[in-house]
This record gives C-alpha cells, structure tokens and sequence, in this order.
C-alpha cells in the first residue's frame, strides 16, 4: 500500500494540474490579502470560495485520475498485490497530493506576508484544516462512486451530483424546511441541518472562528454554547470522519467483490 | 482741597469694595492638619458664596449635603470615600460649583438611587473635572436645570444590569450641557428621561453593559461628537422628539444583540455626519417617522440599517453603505421611505453618462436579507454558495424582496468630504 501511495502521490504531485491548483490557490489568497486591509475579511472570502471550489476540484480530479488509470490497475491487479491495498493506497495517494496543493497554496502568502503572528494564525489554521478534511470526504467519495460505475459518463455525472447535492441542494431543501416550519423555536434544527452537511459544517466551524459570528444572533448563541462543549466538538468531528469513513468502506468492500 | 476730598473718597470706596469682595468669598482649607480636618464640618461653617478648597488627602466622609451656594475645589483630587453612608455629596442649593475631586466607593443599593454627586432641586450647578470611582450612580440629577457637567471621568466595574448604576442621571431637567466626560462601566453611560433642550458633545462612552447614551421620554435634545464604543449599544433614543444627532461615532458595538442606534418611537429626528463602523447592527429603527439620515458613514457592519414596521417618512440620503454584510433589512414591503442618493458598494450597476449616477435603481434588501427577516434561524446559511445563488436569480427577476425599496439614483462614487 505505501508503495503505491507513494507512487500516486508523486504522480499527482508532479502533473501540470496539481502545480496549477496550488498555484491558483496561492495567487487567489495572495489577491485576497493585498487587495483587502483587513484580514479578516480576506480570510472570510478565501473560505467562501474555497468551500466550493475544494470539494468539486477533489470530486472532479479523483474521479478523473481513476477512470484515466483503468490499465494501470488491471496491470497491477495481475501481479500479487492485495487489492485492498491497491486501491487504498491509490485513493490516498490522490487525496494526499491534493491536500498537500491546498495546504501549500492557502499557507505560503500567509507566511510570505509574515502573518503567522497576526492573531488570526488559528483562523488561518481552521481554513486549512477544514479544506484538507473537504478534500479527504470528496474524494473519497468520487473515488467510490468511479469504483462503483464501469461507465464513465455515469460515473462522472454522478460524482458532480455527489458535490451540487453538497453545495447546493442541500441548502436548498434546508432553507426550504426552516421556512415551513418557521412558527416554531428552530435553532436546534439547523444545528442539526448544519452537522450533517460536510460543508455547511466547515463553513459553522470557520465562522465561528472569526468575529462574524455575531451576525448569526441567537441561533448564533445556541451554536457557540453546543461547540463549546467538548460533547459538540466530538460530534462535530465524528460527522466529518463519518463523511470520510462510509465511503472509504465502500471502497474496501467494493473492491474487494468486484470483478475487473 | 476739593481733589483731595475726591481722591479719599475713591481710596474708601476701593477699600470698602475690597473688602466686601473678601468677606463675599471667604476661602476655606480642609486637610489634615488645617483649622478643619473634615470636609462636612467646612461646608456647615461656610457662607453662601464661600469657596471651599480640599487639599490632598483620604476623606471618608459619606452625604456631605451643600445646602447654600458654595464652591468647593479639590487640590490634587482629594478621595473621599463614601462607603460609610449612601451618596458621596449632596448638592442642594443654586449656583453651586464642584471641581476637582475624587469620589470612590458608593455602596450598591436596591432601595435608593445612590450616586457620587446627587444635584436636588436645584439650578446653575456646574460640575467640572472630578474623578468618580466606582460609584454606584456618578452624578443624578432631579429637577436639576441650567448646569454644566464637564470633564469628569467616571468610571466603574458593571456586570449586571440589576445591580449597577449610570455614570451620568438625569430626570426632570432642563439646559443641562454635558460635555467632554468620560463614561464607562456603567449600566447606561449617559441617561436622560423628561429632559428637555439639554446639549450632550464630546462625550467619550465606553464599555457600558446596556447604552452609551439613552433618551427616554426627552424632546428637543441634541447630541454631537461623542464616541460610543464597545456599548450594549452605542445610543437609545426612545420615545422621544425633535432629537438632533451629529457628529458621533459609533464603533465596535459588537455582540449578537448589539446596535451602534436603537431608535424606537421617535419623531422629526436629524441623523447627520454620524460614522457607524463594526456594529453588528448600525442601526436599529423601529416605529419611527420623519427622520432624516444624511451623510453618515456605513462601514463594516453586519446589517448596516434595519427597518422594521411602522416606519413612514423616512429619508435616507447622501450615505456611504461599504462592505456591510447586510446593507438593509426591512420587513415592510412598502415604500413609505426613500432610500435614494446614496453610494453602495455593493452596487454593480453601471454609469454609461459619467455623471456619477448609476443607470440603473439598485436593490438595497437582498433575498436573503428578505428570507433571514422572515426565519432569522436561516442566518446559519450566511456566505453560503447557494445563498449566493439565490441572491443572484432574485436580482436578475425580482419575485419576493420589497418592489419599493431601491435607490433610484445609486451614486457610483463615494461621498468623500462629509463636513
């Protein structure tokens, strides 16, 4: 498995499109503290555009980086290497490398612009954190839905359904139900709402790092008191590695029954 | 001969007048080794129009009343230590002067309204340049009318709203000036209720668990450059009349239930050259007719005006809205108010002519600004892709956000000069 981690990751690592992921996420967070005094704001726009672009680029990149390596796999699935290794290694090797993009492009403007002791070091941190753990559920779950599908038009229509489901629908159908039940005290509902969705999680999680959370008011309150608590953190964490662990199964037992 | 008698009588008359002047204001020192070592027993002994002076020193004297015309003056802010009785002193006569001291440790009280300097009754009072520590109400005023109070610094360690005090208390008062004081700590920095023509400047108001500034029940008031800063809110203007607000600063008022302005009921008020930035809302209005808000600063707040209903009349013109994260949030759909004239930042529109009118009306209320008035819980989905979204197809056809609130005529360049 550490072989063809390794191998994948430097693989990914070393192609035209990684060294451009992380160059655009350098130059946008560049842009993003030269254009605005305040940090804080620029941090505040990384995050929104980051949380869309992170999980669809993973999406899109895993599901693309497997079905291009079909003959590679049934290379090595001739020789004797478990096939659970195989695959895991080759998933992580992908999310790895992207993670490591990310990581790169958001952290050396901070560092260029010598912002490591502004006291937003630990915002700083959580947006990395939160976009490496996006990467990680995505692709996992591109790479099981490419594993899954022979076809890759299929395979590809639904892992990009897999992210606007996420990013988009999601919110829709939960805005639509707060507005359905609105007579009521709804603040636990969209706790709730917001601990399921990886994403809408990432963006609480990043908000309540920063001074904005104030806007969010008495929903505000009820999730400052629920995060507060340890019990909230490990719930908040356990959803996000649930997010990574059921897909990340399905590979395991997918690959394992599957006939190439 | 004759000159000479002129010039005796002169001499006479001078001396006369001198010495009426130094029988007139007799001066008298307290201090620890002086023919009075309290302060109460030089206030019972002086006449009307004596000058009473503290000299350095602790004094731990409670309800000193001054009950005749007097000025006392504090040399090197003298402490006099109130915790032995209720109030510090007790001004009840006209034209009496405080200068200088420094009151510390009015005890909490549930019963009476304690406070550092209690002004009953009384007019032409000025209070200048003292030190109030942790006294539970600074300076109360009661039917108190043509005073100043200026220069004092009153400081204090609130927690709760039920168990502290103003820093500056008026009820019942007329032509009061309050002018460069330094409130904070307080439970109101400066509260006003049934005062009438009174001048509030300069003022610096700070760290105040409920307002910086509250009118209740007070018409034909004005208020200009102060400074509210990091207040429950910065001001409150309730119930009030003909209230002229100019000048001021509302900064960092910032907490999920905190506003820069809470105007409530109130009537033909002028918000002018006021600058609100990083409030989490600038401000508040409920209920409010014919008030005109021109020239004033919007930046960096979370909702920079919010209406709700019952307001009619108002003109909103000639302001600068920069990256608010809500520039306007109203519940009413109707367009009983104007909004036009103003810079936006966030306008997207065009100016084809240069004439630094954009061509097209700008949309101030957002979908979502619409749908979190309407479910407030659905603030959890701010900077959210999909809200993005939506704001974008409601922009390009608008179903749902109020028809009547738009700017007509959104400059396209930023009020600069604001004098």
């Amino acid at each position: 498995m550490k072989e063809i981690l390794k191998y994948t990751m430097y693989d990914v690592v070393r192609s035209k499109w990684a060294i451009a992921y992380t160059v655009f996420f350098a130059l946008l967070t560049t842009t993003f503290l030269l254009l605005s005094r305040d940090i804080n704001s620029s941090i505040i726009s990384l995050m929104s555009i980051t949380l869309v672009l992170v999980p669809l680029i993973s999406t899109i990149f895993s599901v693309i980086y497997y079905y291009n390596s079909r003959d590679y796999i049934n290379l090595l699935l001739a020789q004797p290497v478990a096939r659970k290794s195989l695959f895991l290694g080759q998933y992580f090797g992908i999310a790895s490398a992207l993670a490591v993009c990310i990581a790169f492009g958001l952290l050396v403007p901070f560092f260029i612009f010598n912002l490591a002791g502004s006291g937003l070091i630990k915002s700083t941190l959580t947006l990395v954190g939160v976009n490496i753990m996006l990467t990680y559920i995505f692709s996992a779950i591109a790479f099981f839905i490419a594993l899954k599908n022979e076809d890759k038009v299929r395979g590809f229509g639904l892992a990009i359904f897999s992210w606007l489901f996420f990013s988009v629908i999601y919110d829709g159908i939960f805005i639509f139900l707060l507005a359905i039940f609105r007579e009521y005290p709804l603040e636990n509902m969209a706790l709730a709402g917001s601990i399921f969705n990886p994403i809408n999680l990432s963006r609480i999680l990043m908000l309540m790092q920063l001074d904005i959370a104030a806007l969010l008011g008495l929903t505000g309150a009820v999730f400052t008191r629920f995060f507060g608590q340890s019990f909230g953190w490990i719930l908040a964490m356990t959803m996000l590695l649930l997010w990574f662990v059921i897909p990340l199964l399905g590979i395991v037992r997918r690959s394992m029954t599957r006939d190439f | 001969m004759f000159q000479r008698a002129i010039f005796f009588r002169t001499i006479l008359w001078v001396c006369l007048l001198a010495f009426c002047t130094v029988v007139s204001a007799a001066e008298i020192k307290v201090c620890s080794d002086c023919d009075h070592q309290q302060i109460k027993t030089a206030v019972a002994q002086a006449k009307s129009y004596d000058t009473v002076y503290v000299l350095p020193g602790l004094y731990a004297e409670a309800d000193i009343i001054i009950d005749k015309p007097l000025t006392l003056i504090g040399q090197g802010f003298p402490r006099i230590d109130a915790s032995s009785g209720k109030s510090g002193l007790i001004i009840r006569a006209d034209s009496v002067s405080i200068s200088g001291v420094h009151i510390v440790n009015v005890q909490v009280s549930h019963l009476d309204d304690r406070a550092g300097i209690r002004v009953e009754d009384c007019k032409e009072f000025r209070l200048t340049n003292n030190h109030l520590t942790n006294t539970f109400f600074g300076i109360y005023l009661q039917h108190a009318k043509r005073g100043i109070i200026s220069g004092n610094i009153i400081k204090a360690n609130a927690k709760e709203e039920m168990n502290s005090g103003n820093a500056i208390h008026l009820w019942y008062c007329n032509n009061v000036e309050i002018v460069a004081n330094e409130v904070s700590g307080h439970r109101d920095g400066i509260y006003l209720e049934f005062v009438k023509e009174s001048l509030i400047r300069e003022n610096l108001s700070t760290n105040n668990i409920r307002y910086g500034l509250h009118f209740m029940f007070s018409d034909h008031n004005e208020y200009l450059d102060n400074i509210f800063r990091n207040n429950g809110a910065g001001v409150a203007v309730m119930f009030s009349k003909f209230i002229n607000m100019r000048n001021n600063l509302f900064e960092e008022n910032w907490g999920a239930t905190s506003y820069g302005l809470l105007l409530k009921e109130i009537y033909d008020a002028e918000i002018i050259n006021n600058r609100f930035i990083k409030n989490c809302t600038g401000i508040y209005v409920e209920g409010c007719t014919r008030i005109n808000y021109k020239r004033n600063n919007f930046e960096g707040n979370g909702w920079a005006i919010r209406i709700s209903g019952g307001c009619v009349s108002n003109e909103i013109s000639g302001n600068n809205f920069i990256g608010n994260s809500f520039d306007l949030s109203t519940n009413s759909s109707s367009s009983e108010n104007s909004f036009d004239g103003n810079f936006w930042s966030a306008y997207d529109g065009y100016d084809l002519d240069h004439d630094g009118v954009g061509d097209v009306p700008y949309r101030p209320v957002k979908l979502f600004n619409y749908i979190v008035d309407q479910t407030p819980e659905a603030v959890v989905l701010l900077r959210s892709f999909f809200i993005d979204l939506l704001n974008f197809s409601e922009k390009v056809n608008p179903l749902y956000t109020p028809k009547g609130v738009m700017d007509n005529f959104p400059r396209t360049v930023k009020f600069n000069s604001h004098d």
